[in-house]
């Protein structure tokens, strides 16, 4: 069964008067434990998609499904509560929260959001800095490592609850190519390891070719899907 | 709820000068509003001290109409000597009432043989009186602290004026009821310094004395000054009192005594209200102060972390608790000021008190200013200050947590 399953959902966005569609009809479905890339030119909607794809958004129209759920129904404090349990964020600037460790940043979302009780996170916490290997560095504070590191303890933070799906937007943009490469290999263990599906976007051609399922956007429409090893019309 | 704590602290040790200078401000504002209270405390206390305990006891008994003519101590509105009786036995058995004298107060000329002047006077007995407004004879600054028959206290400045020392002869002559005039000589026990307010240059004879003076067959009475065993009961006791009374004398109607609080009997309640007032104001000063400074250190630090608020929405945090990251914000600086401000209040209350500084009210001079906080001021400052902090953080942090995590994380 797919994880995500969108049926013909478009995003318009209201500038004045002017009505500005930044997805038109997209149509595709993701299975689970898969390693998938949006790519396209700046403006063409991947950040839009992944937005609604991460309930941040609503689509304006077309039906999206998320774990099951037509996230395009769920209110506010439903939304966070769904993205709490089912997804996990990375973002292009890492945003780590400055006054947490990477200890503590990791631990944010089972603490402050799923409520796991302390032994369970202490666990779960520790396995992750080990397995993003960050172990060493677990009482240091986001300023006190590099880009590269940071991004590594927000693939952690991104994991920690176990969601169904992680969404990283243009999670290499701030990294040079060999840490880039890093932690696009970090992210594909990661996939293994927990079965977690991975959906990135980037317009980064070299990294492009980490991905094993590239849906290609442009000016808000799907162009084309390429599965590793052949390429097929979306 | 700790973690929100560890949180909130965090945040707001990121930002040290910003936090420091915002709670200096509420700690200034929390110092100044107690150091004015007890300041203003302790010249209210010693002013209703003062025109309590050494004239006006804290409840006075009358006949009707008798405090509208009070000036003149007109002689034909005395309580007769069986209502007097019968109040003095009701103030008795009241187990709240310390003590009570009867006065018999009348006007009269005080001549030294060589000249002449007006003087009031009260016919007291003198062990009653004492312990009614017990600092009346701390006011006998020479002489005997009692009155004895044919002695009499007179004001310090009426001694003055007439040149008259313990141990001199003075005649008082006084016009009675029917308005002959009669004259008895008298020798001076003791000086009265002058305090401010009514009966403050009033003369001490006993009250046996004055009968005789005023050529009364029986005792007659213009006022019954009661003094309460707990002050802060005053107004209890009052209707209680009143209401013994009026069970006691009503007649058709007619309720033939007046009772008054010392609030009544004196324009210096006025003053009391004003300091009131004024420190309701000052109050208000602290509020505001505390509300601006906290208000404006949330809306930055909300404006500041937008990207912080998007991150943490989109992790899954729900609005709840984003709101609560922020008012606790907003609590812990409040009490952070208020509890500094209390240590620092409290210990310059206490420095001011080693100075021992002295002031003048009226024609009292030299008094002591005994400063000091009462423990329920410092926790009513305190909680005001909390519940403004935690109010004044209430609308930004309201605004990080209506903001949308898609807005909030697209911002620069």
């Amino acid at each position: 069964m797919s994880l995500l399953i969108a049926d013909q959902i478009g995003k318009n966005y209201q500038v004045g008067e002017v009505v500005i569609p930044a997805l038109r009809g997209v149509s595709f479905e993701i299975d689970p434990a898969s390693f998938v890339s949006f790519i396209g030119p700046s403006g063409s909607g991947k950040t839009t998609l992944l937005n609604l794809i991460g309930c941040l958004d609503t689509p304006t129209t077309g039906r999206l499904t998320v774990a099951g759920a037509d996230v395009g129904t769920l209110d506010r404090k439903q939304s966070a509560s769904f993205r709490g349990a089912n997804i996990g964020f990375i973002f292009q600037d890492f945003n780590l929260l400055p006054v947490l460790t990477v200890y503590e940043n990791i631990e944010y979302p089972l603490l402050m959001v799923q409520k796991v009780p302390p032994p369970e996170r202490r666990k779960r916490v520790s396995a992750l800095l080990e397995a993003v290997g960050m172990a060493d560095q677990r009482d240091k504070y986001p300023d006190q490592i590099s880009g590269g590191q940071k991004q590594r303890v927000a693939v952690a933070r991104a994991l920690v609850t176990n969601p169904k799906l992680v969404l990283a937007d243009e999670p290499t943009a701030n990294l040079d190519h060999q840490t880039a490469y890093m932690v696009l290999d970090l992210m594909k263990k990661m996939r293994n390891e927990f079965k977690t599906t991975f959906i990135f976007s980037t317009h980064d051609q070299k990294i492009v070719g980490e991905a094993e399922i590239i849906y290609m956007l442009e000016d808000g429409e799907l162009k084309g899907k390429e599965v590793k090893g052949g390429k097929k019309n979306g | 709820m700790g973690n929100l704590f560890k949180i909130a602290i965090r945040n707001l040790l990121r930002y040290k000068r910003r936090t420091l200078l915002t709670a200096s401000l509420i700690t200034v504002g929390v110092v100044f509003v107690l150091a004015f209270i007890a300041v203003s405390g302790s010249f209210k206390n010693m002013m209703i001290g003062e025109i309590t305990d050494a004239m006006l006891g804290h409840i006075q008994i009358h006949k009707k109409g008798y405090v509208a003519s009070i000036d003149n101590l007109p002689l034909n509105l005395n309580l007769k000597a069986q209502a007097a009786a019968r109040i003095d036995e009701i103030l008795r058995s009241r187990k709240d009432v310390e003590a009570s004298s009867p006065r018999l107060k009348f006007g009269g000329l005080f001549s030294n043989f060589a000249e002449s002047t007006n003087v009031r006077l009260n016919g007291v007995y003198p062990e009653r009186e004492f312990k009614t407004v017990p600092l009346l004879t701390s006011r006998i600054s020479e002489g005997g602290k009692t009155i004895g028959k044919g002695e009499i206290l007179i004001p310090s400045l009426l001694a003055r004026g007439m040149k008259v020392k313990v141990g001199d002869p003075v005649v008082i002559v006084a016009t009675n009821q029917d308005g002959s005039v009669n004259g008895k000589q008298f020798v001076v026990a003791g000086i009265l310094e002058g305090v401010t307010g009514p009966g403050g240059r009033d003369g001490y004879i006993h009250i046996e004395d004055a009968a005789e003076v005023l050529r009364m067959p029986a005792l007659e009475i213009s006022e019954i000054a009661v003094r309460l065993k707990d002050f802060d009961r005053l107004q209890p006791a009052f209707q209680e009192i009143s209401k013994q009374l009026e069970a006691e004398f009503r007649k058709d109607d007619k309720f033939p005594l007046e009772i008054h609080t010392w609030e009544g009997l004196t324009p210096f309640f006025n003053i009391a209200r004003m300091i009131d007032l004024m420190t309701f104001f000052i109050k208000i000063m602290l509020i505001a102060i505390v509300l601006i400074s906290i208000m404006n250190v949330m809306i930055m630090a909300v404006y500041e972390r937008i990207r912080e608020i998007g991150t943490i929405a989109a992790i899954g945090t729900l609005p709840g608790k984003i709101l609560s990251m922020f008012v606790i914000e907003g609590f812990c600086m409040g009490v952070v000021g208020a509890v500094i401000g209390d240590i620092v209040g409290i210990g310059l209350v206490y420095i001011l008190n080693l100075f021992k500084i002295s002031y003048d009210f009226g024609q009292q001079k030299g008094l002591l200013l005994q400063a000091s906080v009462q423990p329920t001021d410092v926790l009513m400052i305190s909680i005001t200050v909390i519940i403004v902090s935690v109010i004044a953080s209430l609308q930004p942090a309201f605004k990080a947590s209506r903001m949308e995590p898609i807005q909030a994380l697209r911002h620069v």
